[in-house]
C-alpha cells in the first residue's frame, strides 16, 4: 500500500476503531491520531447514564487503553486542527503545527446544538457531549435540588433518568406532543411517557421555551406561556450539529455532514469521513444518511480502513443503537424511518418490556426492544436477511423466534 | 501475569497477556484482536464480542448467564460454550485459556 502516513482528525469513537483497523488490513504506515479535546478516544453514550448518576467515573471510558495505541504504533497529539491544505497535503494545527499526510480520516463528530435565547449562557445552563460538559454537571450536583431537561429525546431523557437516580426533582420540557417523536412510533412514546412520569418526572409536552431565568445562575425556566419551571440546573439535549467546517473550507461536499461514498471516500481520493461528521449512502435502505450512533462510526471506520489499504469494502452493517434509562435497557436494530406498520410483542401499556417492530411493504426494517435482548438479536438478523415475517407469529409469545429465522420467507430484492 | 489464547476463525491464533479483572473483550480489543471490536463498550448489550471457550476450560470460566444466552442464541453460530467476552472476567485461574472466534459477530 502506497499510504505512508495516515492522519485521524478526532480523538472519537471512528478514531479508535481506524487505528485498529487499519494495522488489521495491513497498514505498515505511520498513523497520527490529532484530537483537541484531552484525552484519548473515550465512550460517550455513558456520559449521560452510567458516568451522570455517578455508577462509573471518565477513566472507565477509555475505548481503547493507552496500551493499545502503543502497540499499534499510533502516536497522539493533542491539537486542534485549523485548517485542510489539499494542495501540500497537510494540516495546520491552532498552535501552528503543520502536519503531512498521504491520507486524511477526518472524525470530527458533532457537537452540542446550542439554544439561542435570552440566559441561555447563565451559569447552570449545561450541554452535554463530552467529557468536560459530563464533568461540569456532576460537579456540585449534590446541592442541586430542582433540574429542568430540555429536550425529550434520547439523552435528555437519558439525563432525565440518570438525574431521578440521584433523587433530584426533574422537569422534561418537550415541544412536540410526545417524547421521543423523532426515533420512535407513538406506541413506544407512549412507553418511555408512562414510565417517566412513574418515575416522578414532571414532563411536559407541546411547550416552548422563551427563556432561562436567573441573574447569574440559573433560578428557572420561562415557557412560551409564561410558566415558569424552577431550576438550579439546566440540561439542554435539543440535536447535535455536524462539525464539518474543516471539511467545507477545504472545498469538500458537504450536505448535512461531509458527504462520503460507500466506502468512506469524500470527493477528494485522499481525504476520508467516518462517523457523526459523515453523510453517507446506505445501500439497505436506499438513501442517504448521517447517524449519531457508536455502531455507524465503528462500521464506517473499519470500511474506511479497508479502502485505504486497497481493498474492496462498503458501508454495509446494520445500524443499531442503545439507550439505558432507569432499570430499562432499551436497544434498537436498524432504523424505522419510513415504516408503514407496527407489531407489538409484550404490552408497551403495562410493565417494562415489549417489542416493537417495524415493517414496511411487509418486510422487517427495524426493532425497538426494550429488556427484550432476544428480540433484538433476531431483529439484527432478520433484517439483514430481509425476512418479511409473519405478523401472528411475531404477536404471539409462544412463537420461538429463532424458528422464524430457519423457515423464513424471504422477500426477493 | 498468564496468558490467554484467542483463535480466529480461520484458525490464526494471539497469545495476549492475562490481566487480573480485564473482560476478555477488553483483552482483545487492547491487543487489537480481529473479529471482536466490543461496539457498546461492555455492557452486554451489542452481542459483537461473542466467543467461544474451549470445552476443558468450561468449568473454570463457568457459564454463560441468562443475559448472555438471549444474545447469544441467536446467532447461527451459537454452540454450548459459547460467551461474550465481555461478561468474562480475566483472573490468574484462566492462565492458559483459549477462546476461539465464530466467522461473523452479529
Ligand atoms: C451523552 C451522549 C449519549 C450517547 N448515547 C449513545 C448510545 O447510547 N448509543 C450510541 O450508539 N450512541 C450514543 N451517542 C452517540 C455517540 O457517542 C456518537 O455517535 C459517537 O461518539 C460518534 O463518534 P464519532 O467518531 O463520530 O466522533 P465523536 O465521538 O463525536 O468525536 C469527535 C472528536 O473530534 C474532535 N474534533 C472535532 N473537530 C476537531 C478539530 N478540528 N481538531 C481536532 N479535533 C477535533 C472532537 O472534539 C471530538 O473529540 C451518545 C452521545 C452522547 C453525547
Amino acid at each position: 500500500m502506497d499510504a505512508e502516513r495516515v492522519v485521524i482528525v478526532g480523538a472519537s469513537h471512528a478514531a479508535a476503531q481506524l487505528c485498529g483497523s487499519l494495522r488489521q488490513h495491513g497498514c505498515e504506515g505511520e498513523i497520527e491520531l490529532i484530537g483537541d479535546e484531552p484525552s484519548l478516544p473515550y465512550q460517550r453514550p455513558p456520559l449521560s447514564k452510567a458516568l451522570l448518576s455517578g455508577e462509573s467515573t471518565l477513566d472507565d471510558l477509555l475505548i481503547r487503553k493507552p496500551e493499545f495505541y502503543e502497540k499499534q504504533r499510533v502516536a497522539f497529539r493533542r491539537g486542534r486542527v485549523t485548517r485542510i491544505d489539499r494542495a501540500s497535503g497537510v494540516v495546520e494545527l491552532e498552535d501552528g503545527a503543520v502536519v503531512r499526510y498521504d491520507r486524511l480520516v477526518l472524525c470530527t463528530g458533532a457537537r452540542a446544538r446550542r439554544l439561542e435565547l435570552p440566559g441561555a449562557d447563565l451559569t447552570g445552563v449545561h450541554y452535554l457531549r463530552d467529557a468536560a460538559d459530563a464533568a461540569a454537571i456532576r460537579s456540585g450536583l449534590d446541592g442541586v435540588g430542582r433540574a429542568v431537561v430540555i429536550g425529550a429525546g434520547y439523552i435528555g431523557l437519558e439525563a432525565a433518568a440518570s438525574l431521578r437516580k440521584l433523587g433530584i426533582a426533574v422537569s422534561a420540557l418537550e415541544m412536540a406532543d410526545r417524547v421521543l417523536q423523532r426515533v420512535t412510533a407513538p406506541e413506544v412514546s407512549a412507553f418511555y411517557d408512562r414510565v417517566h412520569r412513574e418515575e416522578g418526572v414532571d414532563l411536559r409536552l407541546g411547550v416552548g421555551v422563551a427563556a432561562i431565568e436567573g441573574d447569574d445562575h440559573v433560578t428557572g425556566v420561562r415557557l412560551t406561556d409564561g410558566d415558569v419551571v424552577p431550576a438550579d440546573r439546566v440540561i439542554v439535549g435539543v440535536g447535535v450539529v455536524p462539525n464539518v467546517e474543516l471539511a467545507r473550507d477545504a472545498g469538500l461536499a458537504v450536505d448535512d455532514g461531509i458527504v462520503i461514498d460507500a466506502h468512506g471516500r469524500t470527493d477528494d481520493p485522499c481525504v476520508f469521513a467516518a462517523g457523526d461528521c459523515a453523510n453517507y449512502p446506505d445501500g439497505r435502505y436506499g438513501r442517504r444518511l448521517r447517524l449519531e450512533a457508536v455502531s455507524s462510526a465503528v462500521e464506517q471506520a473499519k470500511t474506511v480502513a479497508a479502502t485505504i489499504c486497497g481493498k474492496d469494502a462498503a458501508i454495509s452493517a446494520l445500524p443499531w443503537f442503545w439507550s439505558d434509562q432507569y432499570d430499562l435497557k432499551l436497544q434498537i436494530a436498524g432504523l424505522s424511518g419510513g415504516y408503514d406498520e407496527v407489531v407489538l410483542r409484550g404490552d408497551p401499556s403495562t410493565g417494562r418490556d415489549f417489542a416493537c417492530f417495524y415493517l414496511a411493504d411487509g418486510r422487517l426494517i427495524a426493532a425497538d426492544c426494550v429488556n427484550r435482548a432476544q428480540e433484538f438479536m433476531f431483529a439484527k438478523r432478520a433484517i439483514t436477511m430481509g425476512l418479511a415475517p409473519d405478523r401472528a407469529a411475531l404477536t404471539d409469545p409462544e412463537t420461538a423466534l429463532a424458528e422464524l429465522l430457519r423457515a423464513p420467507s424471504v422477500v426477493a430484492g | 501475569m498468564g496468558t490467554i489464547t484467542f483463535i480466529e476463525y480461520d484458525g490464526t491464533t494471539h497469545d495476549v497477556d492475562l490481566v487480573d479483572g480485564a473482560s476478555l473483550m477488553e483483552l482483545a480489543t487492547t491487543n487489537g484482536i480481529p473479529g471482536i471490536d466490543g461496539d457498546c463498550g461492555g455492557e452486554a448489550s451489542c452481542g459483537t464480542c461473542h466467543v467461544i471457550v474451549d470445552a476443558e476450560w468450561t468449568s473454570a470460566t463457568g457459564t454463560r448467564s441468562g443475559e448472555e444466552s438471549q444474545m447469544i442464541e441467536m446467532s447461527p453460530e451459537c454452540e454450548p460454550h459459547s460467551r461474550l467476552a465481555c461478561q468474562l472476567k480475566a483472573c490468574p485461574s484462566l492462565d492458559g485459556l483459549k477462546v476461539r472466534l465464530p466467522e461473523f459477530q452479529m
